[in-house]
């Protein structure tokens, strides 16, 4: 065999058998997190925590998890309204206008700002002035992490519907509200639901927005928006710091870690069924 | 024209006009619908609008909260190697320091890796892998930051520490940080890698193929030389992840608010000084702390801007 053959074929082979330990390298690390986070985890999960608020020692997650839906919940709610509403625009009135190019900029950096930088924008526009910590603090936070995910999205996916579809509507005389509300977005909605629930599913986990928005405090809070609100994220981050000299929280941060792991993740795995779903 | 003999051709014209022309029931309904278009598109303009009012209000209110702590220390700010609330020295360098150096280890350690898996996805992997593979990457991005904090501060410090104790004395540090930082955007430099590796025709694999490349050369002579505008994007667009995250990195950078000039000494970068001081500070501790935000989203704007602007560029080359 040649050698210039040959070397060809080695330097190829070197590089082909990097990539793939590259690829197990990358991989890795989601098994070494999900073994670690069941190992510490499940001993630590029992039936009190769910049902017992969080105490100074021992106790549950009732209340931080209950707090962490609510906030949750109404942040997307609110999210996928204003996302789904301004990448409406952007796909259907927007165009290539300049004004739509500098929101759509705008929005794609905004979809990867730090989120503590939303945490502090928060705190100084709605804690500052209402003078303390509040639940409808955190909630405007969470919104505006998921709104540019909603309307990048919403935008994505409404391009996709093809424009001899508006037409056709457009031809029988509906008027442009009607085409957007029963053409556009029943061809679009499995991927706008996909954006909503990647969205959801990045604001669950989210913790620095939380810090000094929604604080966190060891009372159950039924909808008490204006008070300071529990969530999950908050307790894993006092019980791994300033509470971890007590080793009955840390096992209950490990049960906490588990229980939004699985919940993030199991968002994230029904949005790619609902893309899949999208894309026949 | 087939109208009947008992109708005279006038009336036939008029009761054509009649149809033609709309009812008041029907003019109504126009313009009724004719207002809810307008309030439509009013409504969702003004969504859209939010997010230039977002921006806006968001570099507004930092600069402002933060305009006190920069009139009174001014460029000492910058300079000064040392944060100490309780001597009022409130030097920003320790913390943007191990911000850079937490983000360039991790960069380095992502950029490789990430290329690697890219290339595993996009070429040589069987399509049937392909996808379990590329859900496992894309499962690792959705792992929420403060787990990647908790693992790192129990799992890989210790291990660190114990195996190779003369680089890693306490385990955690600026490098630590690092490697969570970098395990952390591995996923979002392989997506965007992998999908511009994607928009390259099979005409121009195949062809190379033809000429009797191996698979290495027609990755580096090929592919590469087209796509280099939108992998630099997305290590870019990498890089700002890095810059501003919080949780993963307050756990393990070893939050040392003295200035240590090494790369695996224990550090503080912005974010985590923030996380740490903010939600106990006062007057101008507090504004000290906003002002350290406005730098790091400036400097995260101006580097996903770039990110950005190369991948922009780099769609609008793309055959969709």
């Amino acid at each position: 065999m040649n050698p210039v053959y040959r070397r060809r074929r080695m330097t190829n082979r070197i590089i082909m058998m990097a990539s793939l330990l590259a690829s197990a390298f990358g991989v890795i690390w989601l098994f070494l997190i999900l073994l670690t986070l069941v190992t510490k985890g499940v001993p630590a999960l029992s039936l009190d925590v769910f049902t017992e608020r969080t105490r100074m020692s021992g106790g549950g997650l009732g209340n931080a998890i209950l707090g962490s839906l609510i906030m949750t919940a109404l942040a997307t709610v609110g999210g996928t309204i204003i996302g789904i509403a301004a990448g409406t625009w952007l796909a259907e009135y927007g165009g290539r206008s300049r004004l739509a190019n500098l929101i759509r900029f705008i929005n794609d950096v905004l979809l990867s700002a730090p989120s503590i930088i939303i945490g502090l924008y928060i705190y100084a526009v709605v804690v500052l002035p209402m003078g303390h910590f509040s639940g409808w603090a955190g909630v405007a936070a969470l919104m505006v992490i998921i709104i540019p995910v909603v309307i990048r999205s919403t935008e994505d996916m409404l391009l996709l519907v093809p424009n001899s579809l508006r037409e056709a509507a457009a031809a029988l005389g509906a008027h442009r509200w009607l085409i957007v509300l029963r053409v556009c977005y029943s061809g679009a909605r499995a991927g706008i639901t996909t954006g909503v629930l990647l969205g959801c599913a990045r604001i669950s986990g989210e913790t620095a927005p939380l810090l000094f928005t929604a604080l966190n405090t060891n009372q159950w809070n039924f909808f008490n928006m204006g008070s300071e609100m529990p969530n999950l994220p908050m307790v894993l981050y006092q019980n791994m710091t300033i509470n971890s000299f007590i080793p009955a929280q840390v096992a209950l941060a490990w049960a906490g870690a588990l229980i939004l792991t699985a919940a993030v993740l199991i968002l994230n795995i029904l949005a790619r069924v609902s893309a899949a779903r999208s894309q026949k | 024209m087939t109208t009947g003999s008992s109708v005279t051709p006038q009336a036939a014209e008029g009761d054509r006009m009649q149809k033609l022309s709309a009812s008041g029931h029907e003019r109504s309904a126009l313009k009724r619908n004719g207002l809810v278009d307008r309030v439509f598109e009013i409504t969702t303009r003004g969504s859209a609008l939010l997010v230039l009012l977002l921006l806006g209000t968001i570099t507004g209110s930092l600069i402002l909260a933060g305009w006190p702590a920069l009139s009174e220390l001014g460029l000492s700010f910058f300079t000064d190697d040392r944060w100490a609330a309780n001597v009022n020295r409130f030097g920003a360098l320790p913390a943007i320091y191990g911000t850079l150096v937490t983000s360039l280890i991790a960069i380095a350690i992502a950029i490789p890796v990430s290329l690697g898996i890219a290339i595993f996805l996009t070429e040589i992997c069987p399509p049937k892998l392909r996808r379990t593979i590329g859900t496992m990457v894309e499962l690792l991005a959705g792992v929420p930051s403060i787990i990647y904090g908790m693992w790192g501060m129990e799992v890989l410090a210790p291990f660190l520490q114990s195996h190779f104790p003369s680089v890693f004395p306490a385990g955690t540090g600026l490098t630590t940080a690092g490697l969570i930082l970098a395990i952390m955007i591995i996923p979002f430099i392989t997506a965007v890698t992998r999908d511009v590796m994607n928009t390259v025709p099979s005409i121009m694999r195949e062809s190379a193929y033809g000429l009797g490349c191996t698979t290495w050369e027609v990755v580096r002579h090929v592919i590469f030389p087209s796509v280099k505008a939108g992998m630099l994007g997305g290590v870019i667009l990498g890089l700002g992840r890095a810059l501003g995250e919080t949780m993963a990195v307050t756990f393990v950078i070893g939050n040392n608010l003295f200035l240590n000039a090494t790369v695996t000494g224990q550090g503080t970068s912005i974010a985590a000084l923030i996380a740490n001081q903010f939600s106990e500070a006062d007057g101008l501790q507090r504004s000290a702390l906003l002002l350290l935000g406005l730098v790091l989203f400036l400097i995260t704007f101006a580097v996903l801007a770039l990110a950005r602007f190369m991948l922009n560029r780099m769609n609008q080359r793309a055959p969709s």
